[in-house]
């Protein structure tokens, strides 16, 4: 086990990960999403009221690259919703641990949303807790569990957040 | 119980096939139901019993928009009551579960406590301090309980009523929802989670919802996207005391002739097979039930939708905010003695179902699209007639009848 030393150059990287995840959201190039993550990977979006009672049901739940892909795919192709815009804003982002190259990192979130009609209300707010490694040099993630705090979600989920 | 004003009874002719808009959009008819559906002789769902595991244990929660604590007693009974002091008015319970080490539940405000029962137990400075101030000599404690709820523990489920006409139960569900209610709840269940979702739509339309199985291929394209769907399936609609109702189906193999329907209709379902899923483990399970049958969607009205859909079961409660929001309530569950590998497939196959479900997200969507459009003119009415006028089930899945069937009930209990 060797820990090693938080430099600022790992920290820069990290948030341009955690920052390049977002804008591939915000701007809608939502087949790219997928690429930020390893081959075999969780993705959750978890309920804080779950997660803190060790209750496992999340709202999405992939466990691999496929898992991420086919959530697209029904996205552009099955699903029905009105269109909608989502707006991350990141904050605190904090390294908490870089052990063998595998780095964990919590930051916060608040994802706008807004619909045709115009009006931008806050959708979702939580935390990210992440398990991100080195995949042929690219910062991936291994694990990202959104834990949500709006535990009240509006009319349905369906872009990733 | 007040009667109900001549203005908002349907219009002449207007039967169970054509529900005027009003019963959608008027804040008269929410207060209305209210009073004669929720405080009167429904059962509503409260709680599973693994959401109460200990003596002590408590959840809150809603009949209609009243606050309501559901509680196991020391004795290990089942309690509810309104989360209302008898005092001063004031919320007692604050969390939404919890465990009362000492079987107490205190007002905050000024520390009045009441038991698991409802009953009061403690009232600070009875009798005064100092021989200042203290309650009138005749203060009863026994005649300020707080409103109680008539409440059954019907195979591992929890409901509530106020009214003391409320049928028992199984006279309340009827004898076909009675057996696919006990064929799901059939042994000691294991919570997995839950998730809330808010939909700015009356409650009724969500009730119309689970009760139609028409649009089930043409709304939810996940599987026809996906070359999934199976165009026909065994199924039927059953309609049990008006307003309770089953859907259930089984597939069967595919039926070329019924897909030629589909084509010559021209239907987006004709989109049939343009993807692949990528990853096909999201569909992985078991057949659990000797039946085969892979789909219930069990309506009880008011409340609470039973589903299992594959490998996913759940709870959906209803809970009315105003004429024109609804909160659902997901509890997901599995047994209690699931093997690890039957819990993953369950926990996979939730990516299916709830608010971000790939089945079934746009059952909120659809919700919101009718009360949005019906915003002025209650006076239209809709229209009601797949499957012909009568409110009844069928043996098959092409059909409005279970719809039908809860505008004949409700119209009965609301005297519309």
């Amino acid at each position: 086990m060797s820990t090693a030393k938080i430099t600022l150059e790992l920290k820069s990287e990290v948030e341009d990960l955690l920052n390049s995840y977002a804008q591939c959201i915000d701007n809608d190039e939502l087949e790219k999403w997928p690429d930020f993550f390893t081959e075999k990977c969780l993705y959750q979006i978890i309920p804080r009221e779950n997660h803190e009672v060790g209750l496992p049901t999340a709202v999405m739940w992939c466990d691999s690259l496929g898992m991420l892909q086919d959530r697209i795919t029904a996205l552009r192709h099955a699903n029905i919703y009105q269109v909608q815009w989502y707006r991350h804003i990141l904050s605190n982002p904090v390294i908490l641990s870089v052990e063998n190259d595998v780095i964990k990192v919590q930051s916060n979130y608040a994802v706008f949303k807004t619909c045709n009609d115009g009006e931008s209300t806050v959708y979702n707010v939580g935390r990210y807790v992440d398990v991100i490694v080195r995949d042929n040099g690219v910062l991936k993630f291994k694990e990202r569990s959104a834990i949500y705090d709006t535990h009240r979600i509006t009319t349905l989920m369906v872009i990733p957040i | 119980m007040t009667t109900t004003p001549n203005h908002l009874k349907w219009p002449a002719g207007a039967d169970h096939t054509a529900v005027p808009y009003s019963v959608f959009n008027s804040k008269e008819v929410y207060e209305l139901e209210q009073e004669k559906l929720y405080n009167g002789p429904t059962w509503n769902y409260l709680a599973s019993e693994a959401e109460l595991p200990d003596n002590g244990s408590f959840k809150s929660t809603y009949i209609g928009d009243t606050p309501v604590v559901v509680t196991r007693g020391q004795d290990g009974e089942i309690y509810a009551w309104v989360n209302r002091c008898a005092h001063r008015g004031a919320e007692i319970c604050r969390e939404r579960h919890g465990k009362s080490e000492d079987g107490a539940y205190t007002c905050v405000y000024h520390q009045w406590a009441f038991d698991a029962e409802g009953d009061l137990r403690g009232v600070p400075f009875q009798r005064g301090l100092a021989g200042k101030g203290g309650m009138p000599k005749d203060f009863d404690k026994k005649k300020h309980s707080l409103r109680k709820v008539r409440v059954v523990n019907y195979h591992g489920v929890v409901f509530g009523t106020f009214s003391d006409d409320t049928p028992d139960i199984e006279t309340y569900m009827g004898e076909d929802t009675a057996y696919h209610f006990k064929r799901i709840n059939n042994r000691p269940l294991e919570i997995l989670g839950h998730t809330r979702q808010h939909i700015a739509g009356n409650w009724k339309f969500y009730s119309e919802n689970t009760k139609d199985p028409y649009h089930a291929s043409l709304l939810h394209l996940f599987h026809a996207t996906f070359n999934l769907y199976r165009s026909t399936q065994e199924g039927a609609s059953i309609v049990n005391n008006d307003f309770h109702s089953v859907l259930w189906a089984r597939n069967t193999n595919e039926d070329a002739d019924a897909l030629d329907d589909m084509k010559k209709d021209n239907l987006r379902t004709l989109k049939t097979g343009e993807y692949e899923l990528a990853d096909m483990s999201l569909l992985a399970g078991k057949s659990e039930y000797e039946d085969g049958i892979s789909l219930v969607i069990l309506s009880l009205f008011p409340s609470l939708v039973v589903q299992q859909i594959q490998n996913t079961l759940a709870f959906r409660q209803i809970l009315p905010k105003n004429e024109n929001e609804f909160e659902l309530v997901w509890t997901y569950f599995g047994y209690a003695d699931d093997t690890e590998e039957m819990r993953n497939y369950r926990l996979k196959q939730f990516n299916l179902i709830g608010p971000g479900g790939m089945i079934s997200m746009e059952d909120g969507e659809s919700t919101e699209l009718c009360q949005k459009a019906i915003v002025r003119d209650g006076a239209y009415s809709n229209v009601i007639q797949m499957a012909g006028k009568e409110a009844q089930g069928d043996d098959h899945l092409v059909t409005e009848g279970l719809i039908r069937g809860l505008w004949k009930g409700y119209r009965e209990i609301m005297d519309f």
